[in-house]
């Protein structure tokens, strides 16, 4: 087929009112709606849906026959899954990434001045569950944490006895620290947008410490209009998309090899 | 003519009946047939599955008595008089109904959390909600309370005026009247709302992880630990989920028969329709 056909037919053909539906991960919701209506903006006659949700909630929904045509996931594993069960068209190509962060209420009822401070006995640390995975990320900081110069080797074991919460999404954690019942908790940096931001102080993990996220994205095998759902992949990856998610905390992806 | 009307109506009423029963059964039949029967008697046997089950019975009888005893006299004043405000206080206590559970636990922290606005009063009392046993109990009878005030409230209005009428006559004082008359003649209205509000405690889910968190043995009730081995392991969810019904069952069926009364948990409402 020669490669102007479709871009001539596209241009050709008035746009039929279209739908293209995204499932992405919770982690997005700001990010990916300001690009569904860019994008809306640009193909007149096209709606973007979205279905933000935990990634893995989302690939049972796919399993279970919902119909989408793009999938974003916040870690490679549940996108493994997805393109394990034939649910993927296409290789996924990472977009963003993301970070821990600890927060603290503003009002820091703990004094919690410096990472150390999380396992001083008695504080409350709320956490996502280890099932989640940002709750495996937590644990995982608290073990490079440990091994780190400056922390005791028990510094996890002991950050660990304070927990008063094992979290079901990390957005609850956010929830507890920002109402201030909590006296900190991890979370991911995209959870702490401008709302949160004001009601929560952030204590920082070393960079060579810290656990990072790669955000996959891919176009499904259902999908309808894969002239839409390869548009609003692009965007996602463009310079301009890019930004976007920065502006929402997420972090550049690494470059492509 | 009549007799076709009978017929059709007969199947409209079987059709409906049916299509309720196959929307409300067939989950449950899934839910059966899906769970390996090994599974289930291998989470029977897992320290922290019988912690979680031990939780939740202990914090739902907890909340059921927290909700007979505060809502006994609430549902007695609904029933028996009018008072300026009565309106507000009808609409007050159906709210947890149409309240997001997890919006009910967000609202019960900046109630009754540490930095709520009785967290100062209650931190004085000593008492500590968020993260606590006794939060789990204060989330559940927060959502569980409407189903009891609302069967209470109907068993005590179908109480036939004239049976206090005539224990007045005989001198009788209205608690008098009440503990003897009122209170056998709607009990089984009452035993049926007790048991409505323990079966919504038993399953709450989140009021309870949003205001009272979520830790072994402290705050994590059976619907958390369902919620939490849904993230991994679809098996185990289906098994403890089954096990979560299965004592449901068997409590509703045993408080049930223990009333020889009412033939479900809908007796009161019924009742009072009458």
């Amino acid at each position: 087929m020669k490669p102007w056909l479709p871009v001539a037919l596209a241009l050709a053909l008035p746009a039929p009112p279209a739908t293209l539906t995204v499932f992405a991960a919770a982690s997005l919701t700001g990010a990916f709606t300001e690009l569904g209506r860019t994008l809306e903006a640009r193909r007149p006659g096209l709606t973007v849906r979205f279905n933000f949700a935990g990634s893995n909630q989302l690939v049972a929904q796919l399993e279970q026959g919902a119909h989408a045509d793009v999938f974003a996931s916040a870690d490679e594993r549940w996108m493994r899954m997805a393109v394990e069960r034939g649910l993927v068209a296409g290789s996924p190509a990472v977009f963003a990434r993301n970070e821990m962060v600890v927060l603290v209420p503003a009002a820091n009822p703990a004094r919690i001045a410096r990472l150390q401070d999380l396992a001083r006995p008695g504080l409350k640390l709320v956490l996502a569950a280890e099932a989640v995975p940002a709750g495996k990320y937590s644990r995982q900081v608290f073990a490079n944490l440990a091994a780190a110069p400056g922390f005791p080797a028990d510094f996890a074991a002991r950050a660990l006895a304070n927990l008063a919460s094992e979290e079901e999404n990390v957005k609850a954690v956010v929830v507890k620290v920002q109402l201030g019942e909590a006296d900190a908790g991890l979370a991911y940096r995209s959870d702490v947008g401008p709302a949160v931001a004001a009601r929560v102080r952030l204590l920082e993990i070393p960079k060579d410490r810290n656990v990072t996220a790669d955000y996959p994205i891919a176009m499904l095998a259902g999908a309808g209009d894969t002239a839409a759902a390869r548009a609003f992949i692009d965007l996602v990856l463009s310079e301009e998309g890019r930004q976007v998610l920065r502006r929402q905390g997420l972090l550049p992806a690494p470059p492509v090899p | 003519m009549t007799s076709l009307r009978g017929v059709l109506l007969r199947a409209v009423v079987a059709l409906a009946a049916a299509g309720l029963l196959v929307l409300l059964g067939l989950p449950l039949a899934a839910l059966v047939l899906r769970t390996p029967a090994g599974e289930l008697w291998h989470r029977l046997r897992d320290p922290l599955v019988l912690d979680a089950l031990r939780l939740s019975l202990v914090t739902s009888a907890g909340a059921t008595v927290v909700v007979v005893a505060l809502g006994l006299p609430v549902a007695y004043l609904l029933a028996t008089r009018s008072f300026p405000g009565k309106r507000a206080v009808e609409v007050l206590i159906d709210l947890p109904l149409v309240l997001p559970p997890t919006v009910a636990g967000v609202a019960l922290l900046a109630a009754f959390g540490r930095a709520g606005l009785a967290g100062g009063a209650l931190h004085a009392l000593g008492i500590s909600l968020p993260f606590t046993t006794l939060g789990v109990v204060v989330a559940q009878a927060f959502i569980a309370a409407p189903f009891f005030v609302g069967a209470a409230r109907a068993g005590l209005a179908d109480v036939d005026r004239r049976y206090l009428d005539v224990a007045a006559t005989l001198r009788s004082t209205p608690a008098r009247s009440f503990a003897r008359v009122m209170l056998p003649l709607a009990l089984p209205a009452l035993l049926a709302g007790a048991a409505m509000s323990w079966a919504r405690a038993l399953g709450e889910f989140g009021a309870t992880i949003t205001f009272a968190g979520n830790l072994p043995g402290v705050t994590r009730t059976m619907p958390l630990e369902v919620y939490l081995a849904l993230q991994n392991d679809l098996d185990a969810a289906l098994a403890l989920a089954l096990l979560l019904v299965a004592v449901s069952v068997v409590v509703l069926v045993v408080v049930r028969s223990g009333t020889g009364g009412p033939t479900s948990l809908g007796a009161g409402a019924r009742r009072a329709a009458r």
